[in-house]
Parts: structure tokens; sequence; C-alpha cells
């Protein structure tokens, strides 16, 4: 997505925000699969002064102050060059505050240096309740003050920010208009965009430009039970069974209980959610992409059967099952792709209740609960439970309500068996057989399985997929060229 | 047998894949589909009608953003359509004399043109309530803070959303080459030569300039607007109000007008075209290996600045960009329409096995949907993030399949929903899209390497409709 890496850099006064568009645009950007980090310069500044005293720390005439506080920024930095450089990050957030242009200078001379791009978000507030509120959210409950008490605490920090306001050079239209930069006015009220330069940088600036602090909740659920939950057969387009209708008319009083305001409820085109709604009594909208993952060739098969029929495939999945993709199917890590418009839309509204399908609500949930790619196919999503999601300070509060009616359970746990190295081999050759029941197999997850489980730092591996043609032809499938190949000889 | 026309993309329909079940039975003698099938099931992209009023001098792009945008809008979806004042002005005036017309003290002008600019206004008003459109693009300069309150109000009282789109330029050079561009070629410059033309093109500029009130971040800030600045280096974006123009903002910021080529391409031959299956992911006949080859040396005859190469992950396309030897990105949205269950059959097969749908799919071949398969609707929802990507970038050559590259011309060359599926993609040919002016010249290059032939043409007699019991 993005030859060289990025460095966002935030800038704006204190309370405005900076913190929070850094971890939620970091979890964003980590869902989306671009490896991303955020550096906050003020864990760093409580790392290197144990103790907070106040706020006579900020005032620009503290020299002991000003030099730690160069120290944080510089060591922050050097964090950010180890995570874009040897680490394989893409993308970091460098959360600061970074108010006058020298700061700014010594940081794009940085970038300049180590081939970053560089992207700043400068957040701009003047509505004196936005700032109270928060404050009081996210400053009272920090390290810095939990030994004051709250008024003193509001007292301090409000001289804390007096100690930046002097000396703040915003980010110009005219002087700065060679950089790239955001700048978001009155909580996204108003957003003035200085060249763009990539797709990245593209992408984020829609994001920014999505999302909003508007009090709301989020209402995750499963359909409930089909017809094939019942019949312990995964995939296909079912209908209720008695146990799931009596679910959708529990949901149905259970949102009327809640007192929703203006709620939205989304569906997938698939019977048993259109169904759950149904039984709500309010209009919904149904999303294709809200339809659970497509399982391919073992569509409407039980897990058993999947093991008999296909076991190469099932023991696969086991190994990565975000990556796994079902033969002619999907895999997690699609799934995930073509949610990305739903969780866009889910940051522009407000109350939404989304009625959907196990794979589908962990993706989601995964999302709003910053779980990474290993955790995401292990969630629990229950039928029968909804989820209520709140965002709230720098994360999202969530609240499980079991609506009491029995369902089976769908859910199966990461194995605790897998592939083991059974002896250190130096150089071997793998064969893999790819026979023509399963023609078509992800060779980059068969290949990159394999490697995990056996590969060592300096053993290297070579596959040779030889298809099968009717027990006769051998063809050699044609090698895609994202898979790194490498020698790993046999002994025997 | 009495058979049904039931709207497809109803949402009672859509749940009932693979068998021909009736929800709700009822006799439909309809052979358009029922408008509200959209408002019920579809997400909604926005709940009002919406009018898109663009701000600026002449010259600066406000009629190549009217037609592009209304071009996308309406192709993901969202009935579009644009109204040009300078349309207009030319069917009351039927000839153009000179600039004179546009003199501020004119009086007699300005009575004129604002008489038509309120019948456009009220065409809009009937294109929302009678045609079922959902977003007017009003394309004129509307310099003035009179102009847009006359229309701010317009919209408050029918209840429309309203969103400004400013392009502010001072560059000379980006003017005059819009002015060589499109304004001179114009019908209002018929009977001028190109000198001439100009000079009066630009005192028409000067009469704008002196009453030209910009948009304002503080006077306009309860309004929703968007101010593009030098041809995008710079936004100035104020209250978005929903997803439509959420969505408009980011399209606006990704587009460029940077000269460039957009190659579009299917796969070489390959096995199952030869069988004339469809769908399946199989390799290269012998002929598509030739194709990709051939492909690989026209593409160095073109010899194209920075090309990037982008492939679906399906063998066949993989396999053509192999040949070219250069680094190419495999999307999967580019992959082939899903036909469900009727993958690897003949189109005889599935006439056969699956009388209905083969009916049902000739009705509306843009919305029908093949049993646990998509539909080419589902394809352009599927495709959008490949256009917007198409859009930021410059020199691109795309393999692709037939539906697909069906999709992506519908886009670039502004088809319909109804053309859409019938547009003639044959294999073993290049099409070469360059953007110019307000459209898209396209360019075929057949690379003389035979091919089956996968079309199939709208079928002359609609086949199915009620027989009696």
């Amino acid at each position: 997505m993005t030859n060289c890496p990025t460095l966002i850099v935030t800038v704006g006064l204190p309370a405005r925000g900076k913190t929070y568009i850094s971890k939620k645009l970091t979890r964003y950007l980590n869902w989306i699969d671009v490896p991303t980090k955020e550096f906050n310069v003020g864990q760093y500044r409580r790392e290197c002064v144990k103790i907070y005293k106040s706020f006579e720390f900020f005032r620009p005439d503290n020299e002991e102050g000003l030099k730690i506080r160069k120290q944080c920024a510089l060591a922050a930095l050097n964090d950010v060059r180890q995570f874009l450089t040897d680490e394989g990050g893409q993308v970091a957030v460098f959360d600061a505050t970074n108010t006058t242009r020298e700061r700014r200078e010594t940081i794009l001379r940085f970038a300049e240096q180590n081939g970053f791009k560089v992207f700043f978000v400068e957040s701009v507030c003047e509505d004196p309740d936005v700032i109270a509120e928060n404050i009081v959210q996210v400053k009272l409950g920090c390290p810095d003050y939990t030994h004051c008490n709250t008024e003193d605490a509001v007292a301090d920090f409000m001289k804390r920010i007096k100690c930046y306001e002097n000396s703040y050079q915003p980010l110009d239209e005219e002087l700065d208009r060679d950089l790239s930069f955001i700048k978001i006015i009155d909580v996204g009220r108003r957003y003035l965009v200085n060249r763009v330069q990539d797709h990245i940088q593209s992408r984020i600036v829609y994001y920014l430009m999505n999302i909003h602090i508007t009090p709301r909740s989020i209402y995750l659920c499963r359909h409930g039970e089909s017809d094939l939950n019942i019949k312990g057969r995964i995939g296909g387009d079912s209908g209720l069974s008695a146990r799931g209708k009596e679910f959708a008319k529990a949901l149905g009083q259970f949102i009327q209980s809640q007192n929703i305001r203006d709620l939205k409820v989304w569906t997938s085109q698939m019977k048993r959610t259109i169904q759950t709604a149904e039984a709500l009594g309010v209009p919904y909208e149904q999303w294709k992409a809200l339809n659970e993952i497509d399982a391919g060739v073992c569509e409407e098969l039980m897990y058993e059967e999947i093991q008999q029929k296909y076991p190469l495939e099932f023991a696969l999945r086991d190994q990565d099952k975000y990556r796994y993709r079902y033969p002619k199917g999907e895999s997690y890590e699609d799934l995930v792709q073509r949610l990305e418009p739903v969780i866009m839309e889910l940051e522009r509204q407000e109350n939404v209740l989304v009625i959907c399908h196990q794979a589908v609500m962990r993706c989601l949930l995964a999302y709003f609960l910053d779980k990474t790619a290993e955790e995401l196919p292990y969630l629990k999503c229950a039928l029968h439970t909804v989820l209520k999601l709140t965002p709230m300070a720098y994360g999202c509060k969530v609240e499980s309500v079991c609506l009491n009616v029995d369902a089976v359970n769908t859910h199966r746990d990461r194995p605790s068996v897998r592939f083991t190295n059974t002896h250190p081999l130096s150089m071997s050759v793998s064969l893999v057989l790819v026979k023509q029941a399963s023609p078509i197999i992800n060779l980059r997850t068969l290949c990159s399985s394999f490697t995990t489980q056996f590969g060592k730092p300096g053993c290297n591996v070579m596959f040779i997929a030889l298809h099968v043609v009717d027990n006769k032809k051998i063809n050699i499938l044609y090698p895609y060229s994202t898979i790194k190949i490498n020698l790993f000889k046999s002994t025997s | 047998m009495i058979i049904y026309k039931i709207p497809l993309s109803s949402h009672k329909f859509q749940y009932i894949s693979g068998k021909f079940q009736i929800w709700n039975i009822s006799k439909i003698p309809q052979t358009k589909f029922p408008e509200n099938f959209r408002k019920s099931s579809r997400p909604q992209f926005t709940n009002c009608p919406t009018m898109i009023v663009m701000v600026g001098l002449p010259a600066r792009g406000k009629t190549y953003i009217s037609k592009k945008l209304t071009r996308y809008l309406n192709w993901i979806g969202v009935p579009t359509q644009v109204f040009n004042l300078g349309q207009y002005r030319r069917e009351v005036l039927q000839t153009y004399k000179n600039y004179e017309f546009f003199r501020p003290d004119n009086e007699e002008a300005m009575k004129i043109r604002r008489a038509y600019a309120s019948n456009a206004l009220k065409d809009i008003a009937s294109y929302f309530t009678k045609e079922q459109g959902q977003v007017a693009v009003l394309d004129a300069t509307n310099t003035t803070r009179e102009r847009r309150g006359v229309i701010i109000n317009f919209a408050k009282e029918k209840g429309y959303k309203v969103f400004f789109i400013e392009s502010v330029c001072d560059d000379p050079e980006i003017i005059e080459a819009n002015t060589m561009q499109v304004k001179l070629s114009s019908p209002d410059y018929e009977n001028y030569d190109k000198e001439e033309a100009l000079v009066d093109f630009l005192k028409r500029i000067d009469c704008y300039k002196m009453s030209y009130v910009p948009l304002d971040e503080e006077k306009d800030r309860h309004l929703s607007f968007i101010k593009i600045f030098n041809v995008g280096s710079r936004y100035l974006v104020n209250r978005v109000q929903d997803h439509i123009q959420s969505r408009i903002v980011y399209y606006l910021m990704n587009i460029h007008v940077t000269p460039r080529s957009i190659y579009l391409s299917r796969h070489g031959e390959s096995e199952l075209n030869l069988l004339g299956r469809i769908g399946g992911d199989t390799g290269l006949s012998s002929q598509g290996q030739k194709y990709a080859k051939a492909l690989a040396e026209f593409i160095r005859g073109q010899s194209i600045k920075d090309l990037k190469v982008w492939t679906s992950h399906m063998k066949r396309t993989i396999q053509t960009a192999e040949a070219l030897g250069v680094p190419y990105e495999q999307w999967k949205a580019l992959n082939e329409i899903d036909a469900g269950v009727c993958e690897e059959m003949t189109y005889e097969e599935i006439q056969a096995t699956h009388p209905e749908e083969f009916a049902l799919r000739d009705q509306d071949k843009y919305r029908y949907r093949y049993p646990k398969g998509e539909s080419y609707e589902d394809l352009v929802h599927r495709l959008e993030p490949v256009i917007m990507e198409l859009e930021r970038q410059e020199n691109v050559l795309v393999i692709c399949h037939q539906a697909v590259m069906r999709c992506l011309l519908a886009y670039f060359l502004d088809k319909s929903e109804d053309d859409l599926p019938y547009l003639k993609c044959p294999l073993h040919t290049v099409l070469k899209l360059t953007p110019l002016a307000y459209g898209c010249k396209v360019e075929s290059f057949y690379l003389n390497i035979q091919a089956v032939n996968t079309h199939r043409d709208r079928p002359t007699v609609k086949s199915l409709l009620c027989e009696s019991e």
C-alpha cells in the first residue's frame, strides 16, 4: 500500500484530542493490515521523570525541563526509526504537542535522513466545553495526577496548557504550504487538507474525516440460531430454528427496553439475519458486505466431514486461521477487507444495531477492541448474546447481554496440538502434492504456514507444488511470484 | 404453469437462493423494477435529495468536476444529473454574440440569466420528484453570495440538502490550458477564430471577477462545502453532513488532472474458455500464452512511464502478467464475477439445469445474482476501491476478466446499467483509455492472436413471460 514508511506527527495544544486520534488511527491501520505503532512522548517523559510535580515542568523558561523534554522526544524518534526500518513497521504515529515550527523542523530533518514521508495531523479547538470534557475524561485519570484531587488537577492542567499557548505556531496555509497535513478544526466541523502524497495518506484523511466523538453505542449480535446451526453445519443460507425465532422476539424486547435514540438496524443479505431483524418491527438496511465468510467447497459441511474430505485444508486452517482461505471461498483477511466500508460507515453513524454472523462479528469486534490477527479468529461470539460497545476515553466499554434463550455452541477453540518439528533439519526438500479435488489451494498460505512451522533462521524451504491431474499427468503448478522461495535440502 | 415475474432485487426474493420460490405470492405484472425496492433493502447513501452547487470563476474546472462526479455517482448507483446553466443559456439565446452579455451592468441580460437560472431550479425539483433522482449538480459560476442565497432558500423550502464545491485557481497556466482545451471548441465560439475567442473569453472572466465573493471560512461556516485550491494541492472542507457528502469529498480528493493512460485487458485465453465454460480458475491455453508474450511486446512498444500492473488473484491473469516480466499487484477485488452454482458450466448446461435462472438473467443481466454467486451490481460495489485507486494512480495496466472489465469500462465511458453487461470486451484486445477534455478517448488494439469469442449479445426476444395456465 505504501512503498516508504510514513511518520504521522500530531500537532496541537494539550487536551485537543491528539492521543485520542493517535490511538484510534493506530487501531484502524492495524486492523486493515498496515503495521502501525504510536509513540507517545508523554510516556517517555513519565519514564524519565518518575514523579510529576506540577505544571512548572512545562514552563518555557524551565531550562532543565526543556532539556529533558527534548531528550524524550529524541528517544521517541529513535524508537520510531527502529520500528520503521528494523521491525517492519509501515506507519509510526508520533504523538506530542509539536507546537513550535522549530520542533517540527527537527522532525522533518529526521524523516528526510531516514527516507520517511511525513504527514501532520493538527487538532485545533477553542470550544471550552470540549476541552473541559477532555480533561475530565482522560487527564484526571492519568498517572500524572493520581495524587491530586480533581480541582487541583484541573487548575494545574489549565496552567500547563498556558505554558504552551504563547509559543504555539499552528500549521499555516501559506508558510507550510509544502508540507502534507490535515488541520482538524473544532472536532471535525472543518478540515484543511494540504498536499496528500499517496494512498495511505488519502485513506488516513478519509478516516479522520469520518470519525466523531458524539456519545453513542454500537450493538453487535448474531442472527438467531439457524437450522444449519442445529445440524452442526457451517455456512449455507437457512432460516431460523424455533429457538432462533424466540431469540428474535427477545431481541426486539431488549432493544425496546434500551430506549435507544434513532437506532439504525443493519443485517446481511442472508435469510437468518433478515428474519431476526424482521421480528424487531423496525426498518433495517441489508449489507451484502455483512454476509458470513464464504466457506467455498466446505459450505454446509460439518467440521468432522471437512476433516474427512479435506484433511490437508482442515490442518492448514488451524495453522493460520486468519490468513487461511477456503478453496473457492474466503479468509478472515478477505473478510476484513470486505468489512472496511461497514466500519467506515459505523464510524459515521451514531446508535447502530448490527445483526450479523460469527466470523463477521469477530472481525468487527477485533476492530473495536483492538485485537490482533492471531486473536481475531478465536474471539468468542456466542449465539443469542448481544454485545453493547460504548466508546469511552481511549477505548471501548463492552457489556455482554445474554438473552437467555438456549442455543448450540458454534465456537471452536484454538487447537492445542499443531505441527511440530520432529527433528532439526538443516536442509530438506518438501514436495507438496496438490490433488485435483482441491485445485485452488492458496499456495501463499500453505508456504507461509510451513515456513513458520519448520523454518528456522538460516534454514531454507523450497516448495514444489505438483498438480496431479487424473492420477496420470503431473504438472508443475505455475509459481506465484509473491512467495519467497528458498532452498531447503533433505538429508534423506 | 404460471410463471410470475418478481422484481429480482426486492429483499424478499434475494434470500431465496437457488430455488425458484415465492415468498409472498402475488401476481406482479411489472416490467420495471419498483422504485422502493432500493429504499427498503439497500444501504442508504442519503435519505433526502442533495443539490451539489458548483462555485467558481469560468475556466476553473467546474464542468469537468461536475461531469466526473456525476459519472462516478451514477456508476455506484446514486441517480445523479448535471444541470449546466451554460446549456440553458444556449437554448434561450440560440447564438452567442460576445462577452457583453455577461457585463454586470447589462440589465436585460441579467433578467434573462435570472430567468433561466430559475428554470434550472424548477427542472431540478422535477428531477427529484418525478424522476427519482437523488443528486443534482448545479453547474454554474454562482459567484455571488446573493445567488447562493437564492439557491439555499430554494433548497430549504423543498427539503433538499446543499453541498457547495468551489474551485479556486490563480495559476495562469492552468487557466490557459483549460481555456484551450474546452472553451475554444464550445458552441459559443464556433464563428470565432482562436485568438479572438481567447480575448473574448478572458474579458468574460473579468466580468465575473469584480463581483466574485468566494466561500468564506467564517461567514459561511454554517454551510456544507469543499473548497478546492489549485487543482487539488489544498482542500478546505466544512460541515460534511452525511454519507454521500463524505464519499463525494473522498472522491474529489483523489482525482487529478495529470495526463496518463489506463490500459484494460483480459487475461489470455484460458483452458475453460476453450471448453466454453464460465468461471473457474484454470491456466492459460497455448493461444493464451502467445497473447501474454504479445502483450509484453506491446507494452514495451508503448514506452510507458512508471507503469503499474494489476491482476486478480486468479491463475489466468497472474500467468498473463508473469510474461511481462515486471512487478505486478494482485487485487482480489478484480476476480471474475462469481457464478455460484453455475461455475464451470457451459451456457447450454445452465439453460438445461437451471432454466428459470437462465431466463431471469436475460431479463435483467445487471441486477441478476447467480444463486450463491454475484450480480454485476455486486461487482460494481466490489470494484469501487479499484476505481478510487485508479483515479489516484497515473499509468496503469489492469489485467482482468470479462465482467470486471465491462464494469470498469462502464465507469470510464459513462455507460448505463442497461448497457454495461453487454459491452464488448473480447479476448486478446487491449483498450487504451486516455482522459481528454470532459471524457475519455478509447483506442482498441487487437494483438492478432486468435481466441474464442466469449460474448453473448443481449437476447432479441425477451423470453419468459406469463404463459397461460
